[in-house]
Protein backbone atom coordinates (compact mmCIF):
# COMPACT_ATOMS: atom_id res chain seq x y z
CA UNK A 1 0.00 0.00 0.00
CA UNK A 2 1.56 3.77 -0.46
CA UNK A 3 2.52 6.27 1.93
CA UNK A 4 1.43 9.27 2.36
CA UNK A 5 2.13 12.02 4.75
CA UNK A 6 -0.64 13.96 6.56
CA UNK A 7 0.54 16.95 7.99
CA UNK A 8 -1.06 18.16 11.13
CA UNK A 9 -0.20 21.69 11.42
CA UNK A 10 1.63 24.47 11.87
CA UNK A 11 -1.76 25.54 13.19
CA UNK A 12 -3.51 22.99 14.50
CA UNK A 13 -6.61 22.58 13.79
CA UNK A 14 -8.12 22.16 17.31
CA UNK A 15 -5.88 23.02 19.70
CA UNK A 16 -4.70 26.58 17.63
CA UNK A 17 -1.35 25.63 18.76
CA UNK A 18 1.65 26.85 16.07
CA UNK A 19 3.49 22.81 16.28
CA UNK A 20 3.57 20.53 13.36
CA UNK A 21 3.42 17.29 12.91
CA UNK A 22 3.90 15.22 10.13
CA UNK A 23 2.28 12.10 10.27
CA UNK A 24 3.70 8.90 7.86
CA UNK A 25 0.48 6.53 6.91
CA UNK A 26 -0.14 3.87 5.36
CA UNK A 27 -3.88 3.30 4.90
CA UNK A 28 -4.90 4.47 8.22
CA UNK A 29 -1.92 3.17 10.32
CA UNK A 30 0.64 5.52 11.51
CA UNK A 31 4.34 4.75 10.53
CA UNK A 32 6.25 7.58 11.70
CA UNK A 33 6.13 10.79 13.59
CA UNK A 34 8.36 13.71 12.59
CA UNK A 35 7.55 16.93 15.07
CA UNK A 36 8.80 20.49 14.24
CA UNK A 37 8.45 22.94 16.67
CA UNK A 38 9.58 26.66 16.83
CA UNK A 39 7.00 28.61 15.99
CA UNK A 40 6.54 30.40 19.04
CA UNK A 41 10.04 30.76 20.30
CA UNK A 42 10.17 34.18 22.16
CA UNK A 43 13.55 33.62 23.31
CA UNK A 44 13.05 34.02 26.97
CA UNK A 45 16.23 32.91 28.18
CA UNK A 46 18.15 35.08 26.41
CA UNK A 47 15.85 37.80 27.57
CA UNK A 48 16.36 37.16 31.45
CA UNK A 49 19.88 37.98 31.12
CA UNK A 50 18.83 41.31 30.45
CA UNK A 51 16.55 41.85 33.14
CA UNK A 52 16.65 42.10 36.91
CA UNK A 53 15.67 39.16 39.09
CA UNK A 54 12.83 40.81 40.16
CA UNK A 55 11.71 41.47 36.40
CA UNK A 56 12.50 37.71 35.84
CA UNK A 57 9.38 36.34 37.69
CA UNK A 58 7.35 38.72 35.83
CA UNK A 59 8.78 37.52 32.20
CA UNK A 60 8.91 33.47 33.05
CA UNK A 61 5.19 34.25 34.21
CA UNK A 62 4.96 34.93 30.47
CA UNK A 63 6.14 31.51 29.29
CA UNK A 64 2.65 30.04 29.66
CA UNK A 65 -0.73 31.25 29.78
CA UNK A 66 -2.20 28.43 31.35
CA UNK A 67 -0.44 27.60 33.92
CA UNK A 68 1.44 31.41 34.18
CA UNK A 69 2.11 30.64 38.09
CA UNK A 70 4.32 27.47 37.35
CA UNK A 71 7.41 29.55 36.23
CA UNK A 72 6.95 31.55 38.70
CA UNK A 73 7.07 29.39 41.60
CA UNK A 74 10.19 27.13 40.10
CA UNK A 75 11.92 31.03 39.43
CA UNK A 76 11.49 32.01 43.29
CA UNK A 77 12.40 28.19 44.00
CA UNK A 78 15.78 28.46 42.21
CA UNK A 79 17.06 31.84 43.34
CA UNK A 80 15.81 31.24 47.12
CA UNK A 81 17.96 27.90 46.68
CA UNK A 82 20.48 30.09 44.95
CA UNK A 83 20.92 32.50 48.62
CA UNK A 84 19.67 29.86 51.04
CA UNK A 85 16.67 32.02 51.74
CA UNK A 86 14.16 30.96 54.24
CA UNK A 87 10.38 31.96 53.55
CA UNK A 88 7.85 32.74 56.18
CA UNK A 89 5.24 29.79 56.86
CA UNK A 90 2.47 31.81 56.12
CA UNK A 91 3.54 32.68 52.14
CA UNK A 92 4.48 28.80 51.84
CA UNK A 93 0.49 28.07 52.07
CA UNK A 94 -0.22 31.27 50.18
CA UNK A 95 2.33 29.43 47.41
CA UNK A 96 0.23 26.12 47.74
CA UNK A 97 -3.01 27.68 47.22
CA UNK A 98 -2.35 29.42 44.24
CA UNK A 99 -0.61 26.40 42.76
CA UNK A 100 -3.00 24.07 43.43
CA UNK A 101 -6.09 26.64 42.45
CA UNK A 102 -4.16 26.79 38.56
CA UNK A 103 -3.87 22.94 38.35
CA UNK A 104 -7.92 22.89 38.96
CA UNK A 105 -7.95 25.24 36.67
CA UNK A 106 -6.05 23.91 33.84
CA UNK A 107 -7.41 20.59 34.47
CA UNK A 108 -10.64 21.41 33.65
CA UNK A 109 -9.44 23.34 30.67
CA UNK A 110 -7.87 20.13 29.53
CA UNK A 111 -10.51 17.99 30.06
CA UNK A 112 -12.89 19.79 28.44
CA UNK A 113 -10.88 20.20 25.16
CA UNK A 114 -10.50 16.37 25.44
CA UNK A 115 -14.18 15.84 25.52
CA UNK A 116 -14.10 18.40 22.44
CA UNK A 117 -11.69 16.41 20.57
CA UNK A 118 -13.12 12.93 20.71
CA UNK A 119 -17.10 14.90 19.89
CA UNK A 120 -18.04 14.97 23.85
CA UNK A 121 -19.16 18.64 23.61
CA UNK A 122 -21.14 18.26 26.53
CA UNK A 123 -17.85 17.88 28.53
CA UNK A 124 -16.21 20.73 26.57
CA UNK A 125 -18.94 22.79 27.96
CA UNK A 126 -19.85 21.69 31.41
CA UNK A 127 -15.51 21.49 32.08
CA UNK A 128 -14.82 25.27 30.76
CA UNK A 129 -18.41 26.52 33.04
CA UNK A 130 -17.01 25.24 36.15
CA UNK A 131 -13.75 26.48 35.60
CA UNK A 132 -15.07 29.58 35.49
CA UNK A 133 -15.64 29.81 39.35
CA UNK A 134 -12.16 29.40 39.62
CA UNK A 135 -10.94 32.03 37.44
CA UNK A 136 -13.05 34.52 39.52
CA UNK A 137 -11.36 33.89 42.88
CA UNK A 138 -8.18 33.95 41.11
CA UNK A 139 -9.87 37.61 39.84
CA UNK A 140 -10.96 38.34 43.38
CA UNK A 141 -8.03 37.60 45.42
CA UNK A 142 -4.98 38.35 42.79
CA UNK A 143 -6.94 40.81 40.77
CA UNK A 144 -6.32 38.70 37.83
CA UNK A 145 -7.79 35.65 35.87
CA UNK A 146 -4.14 34.58 34.70
CA UNK A 147 -1.03 36.02 35.41
CA UNK A 148 -1.43 36.34 39.06
CA UNK A 149 2.20 37.93 39.60
CA UNK A 150 1.54 36.26 43.13
CA UNK A 151 5.30 35.23 43.32
CA UNK A 152 8.54 36.71 44.52
CA UNK A 153 11.84 36.10 45.91
CA UNK A 154 11.25 35.56 49.76
CA UNK A 155 7.50 35.16 49.91
CA UNK A 156 4.63 36.09 47.92
CA UNK A 157 3.32 39.54 46.54
CA UNK A 158 0.17 39.75 48.02
CA UNK A 159 -1.59 37.96 51.56
CA UNK A 160 -4.86 36.20 51.11
CA UNK A 161 -6.97 38.22 53.94
CA UNK A 162 -9.20 36.36 56.21
CA UNK A 163 -12.77 37.50 54.79
CA UNK A 164 -11.57 35.98 51.10
CA UNK A 165 -11.37 32.63 52.58
CA UNK A 166 -15.35 31.63 52.87
CA UNK A 167 -14.97 32.54 49.26
CA UNK A 168 -11.97 30.45 48.17
CA UNK A 169 -13.72 27.70 50.22
CA UNK A 170 -17.50 27.77 48.96
CA UNK A 171 -16.02 28.00 44.96
CA UNK A 172 -13.59 24.59 45.80
CA UNK A 173 -16.84 22.77 47.89
CA UNK A 174 -18.83 23.71 45.07
CA UNK A 175 -16.43 22.09 42.13
CA UNK A 176 -16.78 18.47 43.94
CA UNK A 177 -20.28 17.79 42.51
CA UNK A 178 -18.94 18.71 39.52
CA UNK A 179 -15.93 16.19 39.54
CA UNK A 180 -18.12 13.64 41.04
CA UNK A 181 -20.04 14.23 37.72
CA UNK A 182 -16.80 14.39 35.83
CA UNK A 183 -16.03 11.09 36.84
CA UNK A 184 -19.03 9.33 36.52
CA UNK A 185 -19.06 11.07 32.69
CA UNK A 186 -15.63 9.73 32.24
CA UNK A 187 -14.74 6.34 34.55
CA UNK A 188 -18.19 4.86 34.10
CA UNK A 189 -19.21 5.41 30.22
CA UNK A 190 -18.65 2.38 28.33
CA UNK A 191 -18.56 4.69 24.98
CA UNK A 192 -15.53 6.34 26.63
CA UNK A 193 -13.92 3.19 27.71
CA UNK A 194 -14.73 2.38 23.90
CA UNK A 195 -13.15 5.37 22.39
CA UNK A 196 -10.19 5.93 25.04
CA UNK A 197 -8.85 3.01 26.18
CA UNK A 198 -5.81 0.68 24.61
CA UNK A 199 -4.93 4.24 23.04
CA UNK A 200 -2.10 5.68 22.54
CA UNK A 201 -0.41 3.38 25.30
CA UNK A 202 2.40 4.95 26.68
CA UNK A 203 4.89 2.26 28.48
CA UNK A 204 6.77 2.42 31.39
CA UNK A 205 10.23 1.99 29.78
CA UNK A 206 8.94 4.80 27.17
CA UNK A 207 8.16 7.15 30.08
CA UNK A 208 12.20 6.45 31.23
CA UNK A 209 13.62 6.74 28.16
CA UNK A 210 12.09 9.79 27.20
CA UNK A 211 12.05 11.51 30.77
CA UNK A 212 8.76 12.11 30.71
CA UNK A 213 7.14 13.84 33.64
CA UNK A 214 3.65 15.06 35.43
CA UNK A 215 0.58 13.43 35.02
CA UNK A 216 2.29 11.52 31.37
CA UNK A 217 4.52 9.76 33.21
CA UNK A 218 1.95 8.83 36.44
CA UNK A 219 -0.40 7.24 33.49
CA UNK A 220 2.52 4.71 33.33
CA UNK A 221 2.85 3.83 36.38
CA UNK A 222 5.53 6.08 37.06
CA UNK A 223 5.11 7.78 40.35
CA UNK A 224 6.99 11.18 40.03
CA UNK A 225 6.09 14.10 41.49
CA UNK A 226 7.82 17.25 42.30
CA UNK A 227 5.31 18.07 45.20
CA UNK A 228 6.16 14.58 47.00
CA UNK A 229 9.93 13.96 46.00
CA UNK A 230 11.39 17.05 46.73
CA UNK A 231 9.29 19.13 49.16
CA UNK A 232 8.53 22.84 48.82
CA UNK A 233 5.94 25.19 49.45
CA UNK A 234 3.49 23.86 51.86
CA UNK A 235 3.27 20.70 50.39
CA UNK A 236 4.98 18.82 53.02
CA UNK A 237 2.49 20.58 55.23
CA UNK A 238 -0.96 19.42 54.87
CA UNK A 239 -2.15 15.81 53.89
CA UNK A 240 -2.56 14.54 49.97
CA UNK A 241 -1.57 11.60 47.75
CA UNK A 242 0.41 11.29 44.51
CA UNK A 243 -2.36 9.61 41.54
CA UNK A 244 -0.90 6.70 39.78
CA UNK A 245 -2.66 4.71 36.97
CA UNK A 246 -1.00 1.75 35.32
CA UNK A 247 -2.06 1.28 31.91
CA UNK A 248 -0.67 4.11 29.80
CA UNK A 249 -2.86 5.09 27.46
CA UNK A 250 -5.04 7.98 27.16
CA UNK A 251 -7.90 6.74 29.49
CA UNK A 252 -5.85 6.43 32.05
CA UNK A 253 -4.46 10.00 31.57
CA UNK A 254 -7.79 10.78 31.80
CA UNK A 255 -8.36 9.30 35.25
CA UNK A 256 -5.02 10.83 36.64
CA UNK A 257 -5.93 14.41 36.03
CA UNK A 258 -9.82 13.80 37.36
CA UNK A 259 -8.88 12.42 40.20
CA UNK A 260 -5.83 14.81 40.75
CA UNK A 261 -8.23 17.53 41.09
CA UNK A 262 -9.85 15.75 44.10
CA UNK A 263 -6.15 15.82 45.88
CA UNK A 264 -6.01 19.70 44.71
CA UNK A 265 -8.88 20.46 46.74
CA UNK A 266 -7.38 18.75 49.80
CA UNK A 267 -4.22 21.09 49.79
CA UNK A 268 -6.16 24.32 49.07
CA UNK A 269 -8.50 23.22 51.88
CA UNK A 270 -5.62 21.84 54.78
CA UNK A 271 -3.79 25.43 53.52
CA UNK A 272 -6.79 27.74 54.22
CA UNK A 273 -7.37 25.81 57.68
CA UNK A 274 -3.62 27.18 57.99
CA UNK A 275 -4.25 30.21 57.40
CA UNK A 276 -6.25 30.90 59.86
CA UNK A 277 -3.85 29.71 62.32
CA UNK A 278 -0.39 31.18 60.82
CA UNK A 279 -0.31 34.95 61.28
CA UNK A 280 2.81 36.97 60.77
CA UNK A 281 4.89 38.32 57.67
CA UNK A 282 4.23 37.27 54.01
CA UNK A 283 7.70 38.09 52.71
CA UNK A 284 11.36 38.03 54.34
CA UNK A 285 12.49 40.94 52.35
CA UNK A 286 15.42 39.62 50.10
CA UNK A 287 17.67 42.55 48.84
CA UNK A 288 20.18 41.17 47.15
CA UNK A 289 21.12 38.01 45.60
CA UNK A 290 24.81 36.38 45.95
CA UNK A 291 26.81 35.40 43.53
CA UNK A 292 26.24 31.03 43.26
CA UNK A 293 23.96 29.06 41.01
CA UNK A 294 20.60 27.69 41.94
CA UNK A 295 18.24 24.78 40.80
CA UNK A 296 14.24 25.13 41.28
CA UNK A 297 11.00 23.25 40.19
CA UNK A 298 7.89 22.90 40.94
CA UNK A 299 4.95 20.04 39.71
CA UNK A 300 2.81 22.45 37.28
CA UNK A 301 -0.64 20.78 35.76
CA UNK A 302 1.65 19.27 33.03
CA UNK A 303 4.72 17.79 35.34
CA UNK A 304 8.37 19.03 36.12
CA UNK A 305 8.84 22.79 35.59
CA UNK A 306 13.13 23.00 35.63
CA UNK A 307 14.92 26.33 36.10
CA UNK A 308 18.66 27.05 36.81
CA UNK A 309 20.01 30.48 37.48
CA UNK A 310 23.65 31.62 37.56
CA UNK A 311 24.25 34.88 39.23
CA UNK A 312 27.99 36.48 39.70
CA UNK A 313 26.52 39.19 42.45
CA UNK A 314 25.11 41.62 40.25
CA UNK A 315 21.11 42.22 40.17
CA UNK A 316 20.72 40.34 36.27
CA UNK A 317 21.59 36.72 35.83
CA UNK A 318 24.44 35.73 33.69
CA UNK A 319 22.44 32.30 32.77
CA UNK A 320 18.95 31.56 33.09
CA UNK A 321 17.71 28.13 31.75
CA UNK A 322 13.89 27.04 31.81
CA UNK A 323 13.05 23.71 30.96
CA UNK A 324 9.32 23.57 30.44
CA UNK A 325 7.20 19.67 30.83
CA UNK A 326 5.99 19.92 27.24
CA UNK A 327 9.38 19.89 26.17
CA UNK A 328 9.62 16.46 27.82
CA UNK A 329 6.00 14.70 26.83
CA UNK A 330 5.58 16.01 23.47
CA UNK A 331 8.71 13.84 22.05
CA UNK A 332 6.68 10.46 23.73
CA UNK A 333 4.10 10.61 21.19
CA UNK A 334 6.35 9.20 18.66
CA UNK A 335 5.83 6.02 20.92
CA UNK A 336 1.98 6.73 21.57
CA UNK A 337 1.06 7.84 18.18
CA UNK A 338 3.13 5.74 15.80
CA UNK A 339 1.47 2.29 15.33
CA UNK A 340 -2.19 3.72 16.20
CA UNK A 341 -4.82 4.82 13.23
CA UNK A 342 -4.93 8.64 11.48
CA UNK A 343 -8.41 9.11 14.37
CA UNK A 344 -6.31 8.21 17.13
CA UNK A 345 -3.60 10.43 16.98
CA UNK A 346 -5.29 13.61 17.73
CA UNK A 347 -6.59 12.96 21.40
CA UNK A 348 -3.08 10.88 21.75
CA UNK A 349 -1.48 14.06 20.82
CA UNK A 350 -3.58 15.67 23.27
CA UNK A 351 -3.32 13.44 25.66
CA UNK A 352 -0.23 14.78 27.22
CA UNK A 353 -1.81 18.39 27.68
CA UNK A 354 0.98 20.41 25.13
CA UNK A 355 0.96 23.47 26.82
CA UNK A 356 -0.10 26.75 24.68
CA UNK A 357 -0.70 30.40 25.31
CA UNK A 358 -3.96 31.76 25.79
CA UNK A 359 -2.36 35.45 25.44
CA UNK A 360 -5.33 36.44 22.60
CA UNK A 361 -6.64 40.44 23.59
CA UNK A 362 -9.58 41.50 22.90
CA UNK A 363 -9.92 44.26 19.87
CA UNK A 364 -12.53 47.18 20.85
CA UNK A 365 -13.86 48.89 18.29
CA UNK A 366 -15.26 52.77 18.66
CA UNK A 367 -17.98 53.15 16.54
CA UNK A 368 -18.26 56.99 16.59
CA UNK A 369 -14.83 57.82 15.82
CA UNK A 370 -13.71 54.27 14.46
CA UNK A 371 -10.63 54.20 16.71
CA UNK A 372 -9.47 50.60 17.74
CA UNK A 373 -7.89 49.23 20.61
CA UNK A 374 -7.58 50.48 24.14
CA UNK A 375 -4.68 52.19 26.14
CA UNK A 376 -3.19 50.39 28.99
CA UNK A 377 -4.73 53.17 31.27
CA UNK A 378 -7.69 52.13 29.61
CA UNK A 379 -7.56 48.17 29.75
CA UNK A 380 -6.34 48.48 33.79
CA UNK A 381 -9.38 51.22 34.62
CA UNK A 382 -11.32 48.36 33.18
CA UNK A 383 -9.94 45.48 35.01
CA UNK A 384 -10.33 47.15 38.00
CA UNK A 385 -13.96 48.12 37.40
CA UNK A 386 -14.41 44.33 36.68
CA UNK A 387 -12.43 42.79 40.04
CA UNK A 388 -14.41 45.56 42.36
CA UNK A 389 -17.54 44.04 40.50
CA UNK A 390 -16.58 40.45 41.36
CA UNK A 391 -15.60 41.08 44.44
CA UNK A 392 -19.21 42.54 45.19
CA UNK A 393 -20.81 39.81 43.68
CA UNK A 394 -19.07 37.48 45.87
CA UNK A 395 -19.84 38.36 49.29
CA UNK A 396 -20.45 35.33 51.39
CA UNK B 1 19.71 9.65 50.44
CA UNK B 2 21.68 12.16 48.64
CA UNK B 3 24.69 10.91 50.53
CA UNK B 4 24.04 7.16 49.60
CA UNK B 5 23.60 8.60 45.68
CA UNK B 6 27.25 10.78 45.93
CA UNK B 7 29.25 7.83 47.92
CA UNK B 8 27.95 5.67 45.04
CA UNK B 9 28.90 7.88 42.12
CA UNK B 10 32.56 8.87 44.09
CA UNK B 11 33.07 5.08 44.51
CA UNK B 12 32.71 4.26 40.69
CA UNK B 13 34.67 7.03 39.32
CA UNK B 14 36.76 8.18 42.08
CA UNK B 15 39.71 8.49 39.72
CA UNK B 16 37.84 10.59 37.56
CA UNK B 17 35.95 13.25 39.34
CA UNK B 18 37.64 16.79 39.12
CA UNK B 19 35.69 18.45 42.00
CA UNK B 20 32.17 17.97 43.92
CA UNK B 21 30.18 21.12 45.32
CA UNK B 22 27.80 20.05 47.79
CA UNK B 23 25.71 23.51 47.13
CA UNK B 24 22.73 21.93 49.62
CA UNK B 25 21.54 18.77 50.56
CA UNK B 26 19.27 18.11 47.34
CA UNK B 27 21.49 19.99 45.45
CA UNK B 28 25.05 18.52 44.62
CA UNK B 29 27.38 19.46 41.16
CA UNK B 30 30.13 17.16 40.23
CA UNK B 31 32.94 18.43 37.79
CA UNK B 32 34.26 16.11 35.22
CA UNK B 33 36.42 16.18 31.63
CA UNK B 34 34.17 15.80 28.56
CA UNK B 35 35.76 13.07 27.58
CA UNK B 36 34.19 10.64 30.72
CA UNK B 37 30.65 12.02 30.10
CA UNK B 38 29.22 9.19 28.23
CA UNK B 39 30.48 6.58 30.58
CA UNK B 40 29.13 8.55 33.72
CA UNK B 41 25.61 9.63 32.06
CA UNK B 42 25.26 6.05 31.37
CA UNK B 43 26.09 4.75 34.44
CA UNK B 44 23.92 7.80 36.76
CA UNK B 45 20.82 6.80 33.99
CA UNK B 46 21.21 2.75 33.57
CA UNK B 47 22.91 1.61 36.92
CA UNK B 48 21.62 4.35 39.44
CA UNK B 49 17.75 5.30 37.82
CA UNK B 50 18.49 9.04 37.51
CA UNK B 51 16.25 11.38 34.76
CA UNK B 52 17.75 13.73 33.28
CA UNK B 53 15.85 16.24 33.69
CA UNK B 54 17.35 18.89 31.06
CA UNK B 55 20.95 19.95 30.37
CA UNK B 56 22.52 23.77 30.76
CA UNK B 57 24.74 24.89 28.30
CA UNK B 58 26.59 28.51 29.49
CA UNK B 59 29.43 30.38 27.31
CA UNK B 60 31.82 31.50 29.75
CA UNK B 61 33.54 33.51 27.56
CA UNK B 62 36.58 31.02 28.25
CA UNK B 63 34.89 28.13 27.75
CA UNK B 64 31.42 26.22 27.26
CA UNK B 65 30.26 24.72 30.33
CA UNK B 66 27.70 22.29 29.98
CA UNK B 67 25.55 20.89 33.00
CA UNK B 68 23.41 17.48 32.65
CA UNK B 69 20.93 17.63 35.50
CA UNK B 70 20.26 14.51 37.04
CA UNK B 71 16.80 14.45 38.88
CA UNK B 72 17.11 11.10 41.49
CA UNK B 73 13.55 11.34 42.39
CA UNK B 74 12.88 8.71 45.10
CA UNK B 75 15.45 11.11 47.24
CA UNK B 76 14.72 14.61 45.59
CA UNK B 77 18.35 14.92 45.08
CA UNK B 78 19.90 16.96 42.05
CA UNK B 79 23.45 15.61 40.34
CA UNK B 80 24.30 17.93 38.16
CA UNK B 81 27.29 17.21 36.07
CA UNK B 82 29.59 19.55 35.22
CA UNK B 83 31.89 19.56 32.29
CA UNK B 84 34.19 22.54 30.17
CA UNK B 85 34.83 22.43 26.70
CA UNK B 86 36.91 24.45 24.39
CA UNK B 87 34.88 27.31 23.13
CA UNK B 88 37.19 27.82 19.75
CA UNK B 89 35.72 23.87 18.86
CA UNK B 90 33.43 23.31 21.06
CA UNK B 91 32.86 19.17 20.57
CA UNK B 92 31.25 16.70 23.23
CA UNK B 93 30.14 13.05 22.64
CA UNK B 94 25.94 12.91 22.14
CA UNK B 95 24.32 11.21 25.67
CA UNK B 96 21.34 10.34 23.16
CA UNK B 97 21.99 7.31 22.03
CA UNK B 98 22.28 6.33 25.92
CA UNK B 99 19.23 8.64 26.69
CA UNK B 100 16.54 9.24 23.93
CA UNK B 101 14.56 11.99 26.14
CA UNK B 102 18.06 13.77 25.29
CA UNK B 103 17.76 14.33 22.04
CA UNK B 104 15.85 18.04 22.19
CA UNK B 105 17.97 19.23 24.42
CA UNK B 106 21.00 18.11 22.58
CA UNK B 107 19.74 19.77 19.63
CA UNK B 108 18.53 23.40 21.38
CA UNK B 109 22.05 23.79 23.06
CA UNK B 110 23.55 22.66 19.43
CA UNK B 111 21.35 25.99 17.44
CA UNK B 112 21.59 27.86 20.69
CA UNK B 113 25.60 27.87 21.54
CA UNK B 114 27.09 25.98 18.67
CA UNK B 115 28.20 23.07 20.62
CA UNK B 116 28.89 19.85 18.29
CA UNK B 117 27.54 16.89 19.69
CA UNK B 118 29.30 13.79 18.13
CA UNK B 119 27.47 11.32 17.11
CA UNK B 120 23.71 12.82 17.30
CA UNK B 121 21.15 10.97 15.49
CA UNK B 122 19.54 14.11 13.82
CA UNK B 123 20.81 17.05 14.95
CA UNK B 124 19.54 20.01 12.78
CA UNK B 125 17.68 22.84 14.08
CA UNK B 126 14.79 22.64 17.09
CA UNK B 127 13.50 26.00 17.68
CA UNK B 128 15.41 28.75 15.63
CA UNK B 129 13.53 29.47 12.12
CA UNK B 130 15.43 27.82 8.20
CA UNK B 131 16.04 31.09 7.27
CA UNK B 132 18.15 32.46 10.43
CA UNK B 133 22.18 32.65 9.78
CA UNK B 134 24.73 30.05 10.27
CA UNK B 135 27.30 29.96 12.98
CA UNK B 136 25.44 32.85 14.61
CA UNK B 137 24.47 31.17 18.13
CA UNK B 138 22.22 33.74 20.28
CA UNK B 139 23.33 32.18 23.60
CA UNK B 140 26.98 33.18 22.87
CA UNK B 141 28.46 36.24 24.16
CA UNK B 142 30.63 38.06 21.60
Amino acid sequence: MAKTIIPVGPYHPLQEEPEFFKLLVEGEKVLELEIELGYNHRGIEKIAESKSYDQVIFLVERVCGICSTSHPIASVNALEDLAGIRVPERALYIRSIIGEMERLHSHLLWLGLAGHFIGYNTVWMWAWKYREPVLDIFERITGNRQHYAMMKVGGVRRDIESDDIPGIWKMVDGLLPALDMFKGAVMDDPVIHARLKGVGILTKEDVVAYGAVGPTARASGVAIDVRKDDPYAAYPLVDWQVITQEEGDVFAKAVVRILEMYESIKIVKGCLDKLKLVGGEIDAKVKEIPPGEGIGRHEAPRGEVFHYVRSDGSNRPVRYKVRAPSYMNVPTNQKSVVGGTVSDATITLAAVDPCYCCTERVAVVDRKTGRKGLTGQELIKLSQEKTLRIKKEMVV
Amino acid sequence: MAEEILARIKDEFSKKILKVFEKSSRRIYIDFDAKDIPEVVSFLFREMGGRLATATGIDTRKNIEILYHFSFDSSGTIISLRTLIDKKNPEIESVTPIIKGAEWIEREMHELLGVNFRNHPNLKRLLLPEDWPERKYPLRRE
